[in-house]
Parts: C-alpha cells; structure tokens; sequence
C-alpha cells in the first residue's frame, strides 16, 4: 500500500494537471480531441469526482444524482435569462441551487443505508424528472426544454451595457465565448480543482471519518461519532459537484432539458465510478473519460469504416470479420461497453486504477527478479 | 455513590425476560466482573449501558447523569467506550488510521469538517495514536490493513481504539474468548497496566482465570437477574453462585 504524503500529492496534482490541459494534443491520435468531446470528458469527469466522494468513501450508493445536474443546468440557464451571459453568476448558482436540493434529499435519503439509500434517491430523481415535464413546466418548459430566446431580460448586462447583438449572445467567460477548446479549457481548469478539493478531502480527518462510515458504521457510533452530518456532508458536496456539471453543460451548450435528469443519467456516473475505480482519487475521471470515449468514437464507427480497416483480408474473411464486429460499434457500442463493464467487475473490481498499478506491480517484480517471471504469469489472474 | 448506578432494569423479548430488575453500582476505580452462564443476560446488559437497546423500564446513571434514551455517539462522548465480543474495528483501514480515528472523535467531538486539513499531518493526533499502539505492542503492524489481523491482534487494537480515548467507564465483553493462553496473559497483562491509569471497567468474562486476576469486585448473573455479589473470594463459596453458574459443581 502506497502512503500518501504532501509531496507524493503535489506530484499527482501536477501531472493531473499537465495530462488535462494537453488533452487535445495527446488525444488526438484515437480521434478524440475535438472540442465536443473534450468538454464532455471534463464536465463528466467532475460529475465522477464528486459522485465519488460520496459513493467511494461512505459506500453510499446515490441512484438519483442525476437530478442535480439536471437542478444545476436549469439554474445556469435561467441565470443566462434573467442576469447575464455571463458564465460566473450561471456556475455559482446552479452550485448553490443543487447543494439546496442535495440538503433536502440528503437529509431525508440519509435515514436510511444500503438498498433502502439508493431507491430513495432514485426516487427522488425521477419525481424531479416527471415534474420537470409536468407541474414544472413554467419553470423548465416541459419537453422542448428551457432554451434561451433573444427577448429574455438579461438585466445584468443591460445594466452594466453590454451591447446589444443581432441573434442570442453566446456564454462567455469575462468576454471568452464559451465555445470550442476555451470552453474545454474552462471546463478543465474548474476540474483540476475540483479534483485538488476532492484530494483535500480524501487526505483530511473529515475524509477518513468517511471512510470510516464505509468500513464500519456500527464502531463509528460507539466511537462516539455521529455518523448523520458526516454523511449529509458528503452528499450534498457531492450533489454540488453534480450541480457544477450540470451548470457546465449549459455553459457549453445553454440549454436545458429534463432528459439530464433521467436515471440512465445517474447510472451512467455509478458505472464511470465503477469502471475507473471507487474509492480512488483518479479511477473516477478515467472511467467518465472511457465512458464518453466509447459513447463517441464506438458509435461512429459504421461497417464502411470496418470494410475500410480489414480490407487487406481476402474477401470473404473480410464479410465475416466485419460482420460480427459489425455488431459491436455502431449501435452496437453498448454491447461493447457492457462486456468491458462486466469484465472489469469480475476480474478486477478495483477498477481500471487497480488494472494499472497491477501491471506497475508486475513490471517492478520483473525488474526484481530479472528473467525469472514467464511471460504466461503477465495475464492478470483472477480472483488474485 | 458509584460512578455507574444501575435501578431496576427490565427487557424483554417478546415472552422471554432477559433482565429482570438488575440492579448494578459500579464503585470509581474498580474493576468490576460480571459472570453468569449462558443466557443469563450480560450482554443484553451491556448492550442496554451502551444504547444498542433501550430498557423497557429502570434507570442507568452514569456519573450524575442518565444513559437513558440518549444515542450511542453521546455515551461515548460522555466518557463509556465498549469492547465488543466480536472486535468492532475499521477493517479496511490501516491500524494507525483505526487508532486515529477515536483520537479525533475525543479530541473534536462528534462532528467536525475540517476538509482542508491533512489528517496525516496533525502530529499531536498522529502521535497520541502511535503511543497508543505502542502500548498494546502493535506498532510494527501500523501501516497493516486491520482485517488482515489475528483475532488476538484485532482484540488489541480494538481495546487501544477504546483506551486513547481515556474513557472514564470501559466496558469489555469478553475480552479473552477464543484467545490463546498466552495471548489471555498478555491481555490480562495490559489490563492491569490500564488499571493504573484509574480507568473503571465493568468486564464480562467467561475465563474464571481472568476474573480473579483482574476483579475487585464480582456480580454473578443467572436467568436475566444479579443473584450474587460480592470480592471475587466470597463469590467463590456462594453456594447460590455454585448452583447457578456450575449446577453444583465445586470450584
């Protein structure tokens, strides 16, 4: 086990930092380093970093965060609409709103643990996703989604004398359009703290009383601990986190529909958790980055572009090799994140982090113990 | 006046009576054992000092004030640490962090955010924890996952995660049950050690070798009720104990 100390962190951080920013350089080979893309990974890493404080240290397992990216998107646009383009105020209340909300559904979800947690706040989740399209309509305009329009009040620019435009002013940052690889940038500077927060957290005595409630709730309380507001804590940190994706998705794209708050949305952020590996500081940003890689690139992939890669086989090889891979891009990508999925649970439930330092491990063995490990004993074996 | 005062504490289960009006002082200082045969209702007992269940009827003061009705969390703030029969630790963790953890739960009480702090920089926590485990001779094993322990070794630290607290009251459920010989010694060792620091403790135990190298003072109990009471040698040559806990046997 590897101890962390304040030096080994700074370390972390930095090439956390120098991977996010070079993104688009070193992305670019596997095709993923258009702006789109690149937001996306950013902004649903910082879904997965926060959905990770909660899930990978108290072992609370929130079916519902969906609903405060859905909460922080609504607010960002209607802070578009009612004050400014501009993206400060958008982001500091779709936070402030959705950490609201994670207080409220926190505080009555957090009477119960395990099974009973999860299924009240999915239900929670999809009690905000039905009024979104029903009671609620006013406030997110129901299935069209709430859009801005080019008569909205916006009266914090008027007040300050931002002129006035032909079409609807893009979001902007202090005058930097929110679009393309500044949006990303955004994206990712506000990811790399979050992330050095969440670090924070891991490393501070409130972290570790987290982990404490994950490992043994009952020695918790008769340690004279009251397990209640640490939890909540945790939650409604998280519920922020999600509040701040939410906000950032409709600062790269301002608009808002109540489909964000659908479950699949919240299962996506507990597979990218899963995937990268709970618990660890990175496994979450790995996972939402592999997540979105395949919801992207897979998807495109068509039969032509197969006919294309295996067009050296002879003809009929080539029929049947696209045939069944066929089956796994296209619309076929779920199937191939699904085995991928099942795969990582089985063999190694640590995650894509424990894949890593499993094979760090091994390459340190060999450099031991020089040409004495067979090259049968680099699979990973299971249940090891 | 004793430092824990038991009145008249029932509870039931459904028809069966576990605790039938036990009564219980518990004098500052002392060591103080229970013993009974199975069933006889000791950790039912313990279970009502600790807030895990809630007596039908009676009181429990402890130092001036009720236990009653009050949260496991607040009785151990109020000064009552438990050893549980199966140890109670942080299995995931290592053992300095399951040491750690007490530490800061007395030192800042029930609940605090400090997110921003590192945990493995508060050198007064970090090294109270490290004495601590020094003192149950587990400090080699600091950086070891605590599940991965013996049961003899998760014993210890539990009692260590119990003792850095400096409760006034220590409860100990059968603190040697399953242990081998010499690690009952080395218990029994360390527990008089505690003993000298002045800390009270009410101990639950089966191993007759530990209560009269330990005990100042013996309840017996038998079918949820204290029969006898008094210095371990007069409990010896109760007859009432005999029958009770040995069916007639002679010690």
């Amino acid at each position: 086990m590897i101890t962390a100390t304040p030096r080994k962190d700074l370390i972390l951080m930095a090439i956390f930092t120098i991977a996010v920013l070079t993104m688009p350089i070193w992305l670019a080979p596997i095709g993923a380093s258009y702006p789109d893309l690149l937001q996306r990974f950013a902004i649903f890493g910082i879904f997965a970093i926060g959905f990770n404080i909660l899930f990978g240290l108290t072992g609370y397992l929130s079916f519902g965060h969906a609903a405060f990216l859905g909460v922080g998107s609504y607010t960002a646009v209607w802070s578009f609409k009612l004050l400014s383009m501009s993206v400060v105020p958008a982001i500091i209340f779709g936070v402030i709103t959705s950490g609201l909300f994670a207080v409220v559904i926190g505080y009555i979800s957090l009477r119960r643990s395990g099974i009973y947690f999860s299924i009240l706040t999915l239900a929670f989740a999809q009690m905000s996703y039905n009024l979104a399209y029903s009671v609620l309509t006013p406030i997110t305009n129901g299935e069209t989604g709430l859009q801005l329009a080019l008569d909205d009040p916006r009266s914090l620019d008027n007040l300050v004398g931002v002129a006035a435009t032909e079409g609807i002013p893009p979001t902007n940052f202090f005058g930097i359009e929110m679009s393309g690889y500044s949006g990303f940038y955004f994206c990712a500077v506000l990811m790399i703290i979050g992330f050095y927060i969440s670090m924070r957290i891991f490393r501070s005595p409130f972290g570790m009383m987290l982990k404490a409630v994950k490992s043994n709730s009952n020695r918790m309380s008769y340690t004279g601990l009251n397990m209640r507001p640490y939890t909540l804590t945790a939650f409604v940190i998280s519920g922020m986190y999600a509040g701040l994706a939410g906000s950032l998705m409709a600062v790269t794209d301002p608009l808002a529909g109540a489909e964000r708050m659908q479950w699949t949305a919240s299962g996506e952020v507990v597979l990218m958790t899963i995937l990268g590996g709970v618990g660890t500081l990175i496994g979450p940003v790995i996972g939402a980055g592999v997540i979105k890689y395949f919801e992207n690139i897979f998807s495109a992939i068509n039969e032509n572009v197969l006919q294309g890669i295996f067009s050296f086989l002879p003809e009929f090889l080539q029929d049947g090799v696209v045939a069944v891979l066929g089956l796994f891009v296209g619309e076929g990508w779920h199937l191939t994140l699904g085995l991928l999925f099942m795969l990582i649970v089985i063999f190694l439930p640590g995650g894509l982090v424990e894949g890593f330092s499993r094979i760090i491990d091994r390459i340190k063995n060999r450099s031991k113990n020089g040409e004495a490990d067979p090259v049968g004993s680099a699979k990973v074996q299971p249940g090891e | 006046m004793g430092i824990l005062e038991v009145r008249d504490v029932n509870k039931s289960f459904g028809g069966l009576k576990a605790l039938n009006k036990v009564e219980l002082d518990v004098e500052e200082g002392s060591v103080h054992a229970i013993i009974g045969p199975n069933g006889a209702g000791k950790s039912t007992f313990l279970n009502c000092l600790v807030g895990l269940l809630i007596p039908d009827s009676g009181s429990v003061n402890f130092d001036g004030s009720s236990l009653l009705g009050i949260k496991p969390h607040e009785i151990n703030q109020a000064g009552v640490s438990r050893v549980f029969q199966t140890p109670e630790i942080f299995g995931d963790l290592t053992l300095l962090d399951n040491v750690v953890i007490p530490t800061l739960a007395s030192r800042d009480g029930a609940f605090k955010f400090n997110g921003w702090k590192r945990a493995d920089q508060d050198s007064e926590i970090i090294g109270r924890a490290e004495h601590m485990l020094e003192d149950v001779g587990l400090i080699d094993k600091r950086n070891m996952t605590a599940g991965s322990l013996s049961r003899g070794d998760k014993r210890r630290l539990e009692l260590a995660m119990c003792l850095v607290q400096n409760p006034k009251l220590l409860l100990l459920d059968e603190p040697t049950a399953g242990m081998s010989r010499a690690d009952t010694n080395n218990t029994i060792d360390l527990l008089k050690r505690i003993g000298e620091r002045g800390i009270t403790k009410v101990i639950i135990e089966h191993d007759m070798h530990v209560v009269f190298s330990l005990a100042n003072k013996v309840s017996v109990m038998a079918q949820g009720t204290v029969i006898a009471e008094g210095t371990p040698e007069g409990i010896k040559g109760d007859p009432r104990v005999q029958e009770a806990y040995l069916g007639g046997a002679h010690l």
